[in-house]
């Protein structure tokens, strides 16, 4: 089949990607630095695109989504240093505790809308925090030793896995279903969709891949603070999504990458960096509203015809 | 005597203190189309809102098809067979015209979100499916060659179509229409006339349809119910209704007693 073809250049493509990069870390081209980098960008990725799922293509307004890297970067810390669990087993138990919080949390605040929303599950990642702030188990304020153990492999086949779940998902009748949640909530209930049900996968599915990034990022920094994971953080990835224009895959990715790369540059200038950041973003909001790439995905501009929006990338 | 496919029986809401809707009693049976008109805020569009589920009634039953819906909420509604159009148009703006009769169609697709993320073949059987149902629907309606265009993007006749063809797509026995022709121009209002029937004879549809459009519902509906103030006040054939004097009172008002 002819989509199913177009699918499989863009991971050959990124498999290409995936070894170039793995053989200049290998032969020391890019040194700890850039390749610690690239990881960070990684990750950044995994949580920009799984907070897309949720407030780009379902429209809920979360932001809490650092509670959710919280708990996967502890629960898969806990398994690797206090269990001596491999490290790939850490990381999906880190993703399943996060998705399953994202049930908890999910079910009783997806009622809410809007502002109320957003304030609820900020207080609720605020929780999480401060749970682990005061559990001396796993260092409390002090942290928590962890080994790295994240290479460039680990982050990107994450990376991979999470961009193919939730493209396929977004262009399924799930996916579908999702967009009609956030175009207009009442008519999609009145066409048959189970509009509570949708949002709770949503969140669920969004904070099991931000938990696989926050197992990814626990293990990439030796140590991991409680004061990490605050509601700064929560607001970075948010901003990644909105950047990168709101419904747009592809546009969270850049975002994510850009943003990364221009806040490391930043820190050689420790006294103006978040002016400048935040100047970046109150321009582009000025002349972009809609985010860099609107609701469009890079791969439009390869294809003549007009696409729907929400992701379209391989079909 | 079969069984009706809708009996609302003495159905009633109140906001607070407000009495929107009260004693409304209206059965359908199968394969007709009804008309429901009133004035403006006769409570016409909140009894539709019952109907579906998007309000729950605070007094009264509703059975539809053998079902009480009362407390069922509006997904659940849609399932067992009444689906709807809105007075203000509500389509997907975003989605493409395509997409928004595929959104529709969702509950009466099976494939799994499993197969979805794993793109197994019932998946590509499943998506080809919808999409050739959509197409059908949206071939009805002569909307199939802007099915790649952006919904809001269509004139506001098309989109008043895409939402008939949106609201068949979810595979309805009953279906709703909240003001179809509401801003149409004559010559579109006489062939929405000619549409309805059609898709009501194709689809073996009962119809309930709210209208303003006086030429409209005389025209196609076999019985009217009259709602005003929240009350139903008349209800027969349309010649019947025209010449029941508590409906011309509702419309035009009393005369006035001559006193000078």
């Amino acid at each position: 089949m002819k989509k199913s073809k177009v699918f499989w250049v863009y991971i050959i493509v990124a498999l290409i990607g995936y070894g170039i990069i793995n053989v200049l870390i290998n032969n020391g081209t890019l040194d700890l630095y850039y390749s610690n980098l690239i990881i960070t960008i990684m990750i950044n990725i995994i949580l920009a695109v799984s907070l897309h799922l949720i407030i780009g293509i379902t429209g809920q307004f979360s932001i809490g989504h650092a509670g959710f890297l919280a708990v996967g970067a502890y629960v898969s810390a806990i398994c690797t240093m206090y269990f001596n669990l491999p490290f790939v087993i850490a990381l999906v138990v880190g993703a399943i505790v996060a998705g399953f919080m994202g049930l908890l949390i999910g079910i009783p605040t997806l009622r809410l809308r809007g502002d109320y929303l957003a304030i609820a599950t900020l207080g609720f990642s605020e929780i999480i925090r401060i749970f682990f702030l005061n559990w001396d188990y796993v260092g409390g304020a002090s942290g928590m030793q962890v080994t790295q153990m994240t290479t460039w492999t680990y982050a990107f086949f994450c990376t991979l896995a999470t961009i193919i779940v939730i493209l396929n998902f977004t262009n399924s009748r799930h996916g579908r279903a999702c967009i009609a949640v956030r175009e207009d909530e009442i008519a999609a209930d009145s066409m048959g969709i189970n509009t509570t049900y949708y949002k709770v996968v949503a969140f669920v599915i969004g904070a099991f891949f931000a938990g696989l990034a926050g197992g990814l990022f626990s293990h990439n920094f030796y140590v991991i603070l409680p004061v990490q994971f605050g509601f700064l953080k929560s607001f970075d990835i948010l901003i990644y999504v909105v950047l990168g224009g709101l419904g747009s895959m592809t546009g969270a990715i850049f975002a994510a990458i850009l943003l990364t790369v221009v806040s490391l540059y930043l820190q050689d200038f420790p006294e103006t960096r978040m002016i400048i950041y935040s100047l970046v973003l109150i321009i582009v909001m000025l002349y972009r509203p809609s985010g860099l790439m609107g609701t469009k995905e890079i791969t439009d501009l390869f294809k003549f015809k007009k696409r729907s929006k929400g992701g379209n990338v391989n079909d | 005597m079969t069984n009706p496919l809708l009996k609302v029986d003495n159905v009633g809401i109140h906001f607070g203190g407000l009495k929107a809707v009260s004693g409304f009693d209206i059965t359908l049976n199968e394969g007709e189309l009804v008309g429901l008109i009133g004035p403006n805020g006769a409570g016409k569009t909140t009894s539709f809102n019952m109907l579906t589920g998007v309000y729950k009634p605070t007094e009264g039953t509703i059975i539809f098809d053998g079902k009480a819906t009362k407390n069922l909420l509006p997904h659940q509604v849609t399932k067992l067979g009444i689906s709807r159009t809105f007075q203000n148009i509500r389509l997907f703006k975003e989605l493409s015209v395509l997409d928004n009769v595929k959104v529709a169609n969702h509950s009466l697709a099976k494939h799994s979100m499993f197969s979805a993320i794993f793109r197994l073949p019932s998946f590509f059987v499943g998506e080809e499916k919808m999409t050739e149902e959509s197409i059908a629907f949206l071939k009805i309606f002569g909307l199939d060659q802007y099915k790649d265009e952006l919904s809001k993007n269509l004139p506001y006749g098309m989109q008043r179509r895409l939402e008939i063809a949106r609201a068949l797509a979810a595979g309805p026995k009953l279906l709703l229409l909240d003001e179809p022709a509401a801003g149409m121009n004559p010559q579109e209002t006489r062939e929405l006339m000619d549409l309805i029937s059609l898709v009501r004879k194709k689809f073996n549809l009962t119809i309930l349809l709210i209208e303003h459009d006086m030429a409209l519902v005389m025209g196609i509906c076999e019985r009217i119910y009259v709602l005003d103030h929240g009350q139903l006040i008349a209800s027969g054939t349309p010649e019947e209704v025209q010449n029941d004097p508590k409906v011309i009172q509702a419309y035009l008002g009393e005369e006035v007693e001559d006193s000078c």
